[in-house]
């Protein structure tokens, strides 16, 4: 990219640079001895130096072509802006239902639901499990009842939905297949996400219920079954944004997650699916931190990292299927409870961050989530920072308008190289599963969250407003969202309301299918599971057949 | 003789899975000298309560970030008391809102730390009601 020449010329300068420095430094000595991102040192300025043996058509490319540095269609935001969804769901499916509907007149382009943890876990309302946790974080769904609530007036052939939804997402995605029944859409007409990444939440995010193996099972189920009969569905969102929330650095967010998905393709492969096809309708999630450069190169490694895994790795043909096309949420950790409006300035950034990253989605965190679930208005701000960077700040002109920086392209490699030597550690110990098993990349985690955490407490990282330009605050006057304490109860009588009703003939032998079928490894259990739903089974009775046949997760602790 | 180690279970009851501040805080007490018992996640009351009388803990501290605070720590503090263990000191932390903080205490919990208390902050608390609770007991 440089000639020898030039790359002398600049050795040379940056000598009499330095000499100007060393002067500087004695009248103004630098802040901090040592800079550095999440994990890499950065140096005091970047030159051709860093980047000479840069080869443009093999690191960028072209947006839209192999290996997707600049991103993953060819003219990103001037064609179309991101998907603007924030992720929303609590109480009842009748209040989230008001929350989706308003989201949708101010200008949000897709639903993103967040279900409660009796939910997420497979337990319904009246499970003893449940108890104090129905409604709290998100929108409790016993049975194809609540998601014809939640989605009232909700044409599923209009918008697309992201569901936060992991142990039990085949269950969650047949109810909305059978709710697309309902209103007439049909299943090849339904656009959206389910999360359905299981080794995460071994990791960092703790909503399993199945484990590893029979989980690993259900998983590729849903990719054949959405292969054949949901295309347009994305049949998994493998998420980092969880891994750095538990603490990890920007390059393990990156390593740990592309680990995840290499295990997951290795298991369809392993079940006869081609990776050309179901590694169409993979899909990421990644959080957007605070260091706004590091953030940027971040996407951009994690892209054309994967890029190259799919084609190097997996024999990977169709340039389409080695796209990583993501979903983004600023960083819900980095908000802090000091302060709360200082937070609209941190997830603006977030955001730029992640739009100049290249991002198909995006969730920009609310204010008050440092006290409780986002109220309205803040919501409303949240959403409105999204439109300003998109519409006013005029970075979405050009594609990919810092490519090029000696920095980003530096820290892009960087981030990528230390991803790629976390991942072969990974490969050593046998892959993901394994290394869950012996609490590696827990342990990696923890410890970055810790040292963090140390040097906040160090005033080495600082943040604002709570260990510098502290003020002292008296009684908010915020609105907080609150959850009627009664929410729990009335859900719990819905359910029984909808046991009663139903025909529980047909719900017996929907259920001792399943079983049959859990049985089976070769059975894909999709089909017996939206079968079972179109009836009003509920998704505890479906999730407790297969806690019987499969056991339950017992997590391997590491402090 | 030596004072005995102060002895904490931190616990996570119910259904989140947010464990960061969980685990980051038994680094701390860990870091400075104390014994700690972490439950893991998806603990009961009944569990918790069990495990700090088995390891004849000095204090339980909740991390909850679910909403479900105000169940947890009644249900905690009432079975300590049930089983006479109520000199073990009760506090917690996560995401609970300030305007609740008043009822848990009310209840029993000696404190409860927001999110960006300093882990120090948190040690030197506990190190001192302990002291109180093990001169009053």
């Amino acid at each position: 990219m440089f000639t020898e020449e030039q790359l002398k010329a600049i050795e040379q300068g940056k000598a009499d640079y330095q000499k100007s420095v060393d002067k500087s430094l004695k009248k103004f000595p630098e802040r901090k001895e040592t800079f550095s991102t999440s994990s890499l040192d950065v140096d005091r300025i970047y030159t051709p130096e860093h980047i000479k043996d840069f080869d443009y058509m093999e690191k960028l490319g072209f947006p839209g072509e192999y290996p997707f540095t600049r991103g993953v269609q060819p003219t990103m935001y001037r064609g179309k802006f991101w998907t603007m969804r924030q992720y929303a769901g609590f109480s009842t499916a009748e209040d989230s239902n008001r929350r989706y509907r308003y989201l949708l007149d101010q200008g949000s382009s897709g639903l993103s639901v967040a279900f409660d943890l009796p939910t997420q876990i497979g337990y319904d309302s009246d499970d003893k499990m449940a108890a104090g946790e129905v409604g709290k974080v998100g929108v409790p769904i016993d049975s194809l009842a609540d998601m014809e609530i939640l989605f009232d007036q909700i044409p599923l052939d209009k918008v697309t939905t992201s569901m936060t939804i992991n142990a039990p997402a085949s269950v969650l995605l047949a109810m909305y297949i059978a709710l697309g029944e309902k209103q007439g859409v049909a299943s090849d007409k339904l656009g959206g996400t389910i999360q359905n990444d299981i080794l995460k939440e071994y990791m960092a995010r703790g909503t399993y219920i199945f484990p590893p193996k029979p989980s690993m099972r259900l998983i590729t189920d849903i990719f054949e079954f959405c292969s054949e009969n949901v295309p347009r569905w994305n049949s998994i969102s493998i998420s980092g944004y969880h891994i750095r929330e538990a603490g990890s650095t920007a390059a393990q967010e990156i390593a740990f997650t592309l680990a995840d998905g290499i295990a997951y393709i290795d298991g369809a492969i392993k079940t006869g699916q081609d990776p050309n096809v179901f590694g169409k309708r993979l899909s990421f999630f990644f959080n957007s931190h605070n260091d706004f450069l590091e953030e940027v190169a971040k996407f951009r490694a994690a892209r054309r990292l994967w890029a190259r895994i799919m084609k190097e790795r997996f024999g990977v043909t169709d340039d389409k299927a080695t796209r990583l096309r993501f979903h983004t949420q600023t960083g819900g950790s980095t908000l802090t409870a000091q302060q709360v409006e200082n937070n609209i300035a941190r997830v603006a950034f977030q955001c730029m961050a992640a739009v100049l990253g290249g991002t198909q989605s995006l969730h920009s965190n609310s204010m008050d989530e440092a006290l409780a679930l986002p109220s309205e208005k803040s919501v409303n701000i949240a959403l409105k920072t999204q439109q300003i960077v998109a519409h006013e700040t005029g970075v979405c002109s050009t594609v990919d308008p810092l490519a090029g920086s000696y920095y980003i392209e530096s820290l892009t490699d960087r981030l990528e190289q230390e991803a790629e030597g976390y991942i072969s550690k990974i490969d050593e110990m046998g892959g993901m599963m394994e290394a869950i098993e012996k609490g590696y990349p827990q342990q990696e985690i923890q410890d970055a969250s810790y040292t963090y955490q140390k040097a906040v407490e160090k005033g080495e990282e600082i943040v604002v407003g709570v260990n510098k330009y502290q003020i002292k605050e008296e009684g908010r006057d915020m609105e907080l969202l609150r959850v009627d304490p009664s929410v729990g109860e009335r859900q719990v009588k819905k359910t029984a309301k909808v046991r009663e009703d139903r025909d529980n003939n047909f719900v017996q032998n929907a259920l001792d299918d399943i079983r049959k079928a859990a049985r089976d490894e070769h059975e894909n259990l999709m089909p017996y599971i939206l079968n079972a739903v179109r009836g009003y089974t509920t998704e505890g009775e479906i999730c407790n057949v297969l806690r019987e046949e499969f056991g339950e997760y017992q997590e391997n602790i590491v402090l | 003789m030596s004072e005995r180690k102060i002895r904490v279970v931190v616990a996570k009851p119910g259904l989140d899975g947010h464990d960061r501040g969980a685990k980051v805080i038994a680094r701390a007490f860990r870091d400075a000298g104390m014994e700690v018992i972490y439950t893991g996640l998806r603990q009961s009351a009944e569990q918790i309560v069990a495990t700090a009388i088995q390891e004849d803990a000095d204090a339980i501290g909740v991390s909850i970030l679910s909403g479900a605070h105000e169940h947890y720590f009644k249900t905690i503090i009432d079975l300590l008391k049930e089983n006479e263990a109520d000199d073990v000191v009760v506090f917690g932390g996560g995401v609970i809102p300030e305007d609740d903080i008043p009822r848990l205490k009310e209840l029993g919990a000696g404190a409860v730390f927001g999110p960006g208390t300093p882990t120090g902050e948190t040690v030197e608390w506990l190190k001192k009601a302990v002291g109180e609770a093990r001169v009053g007991s």
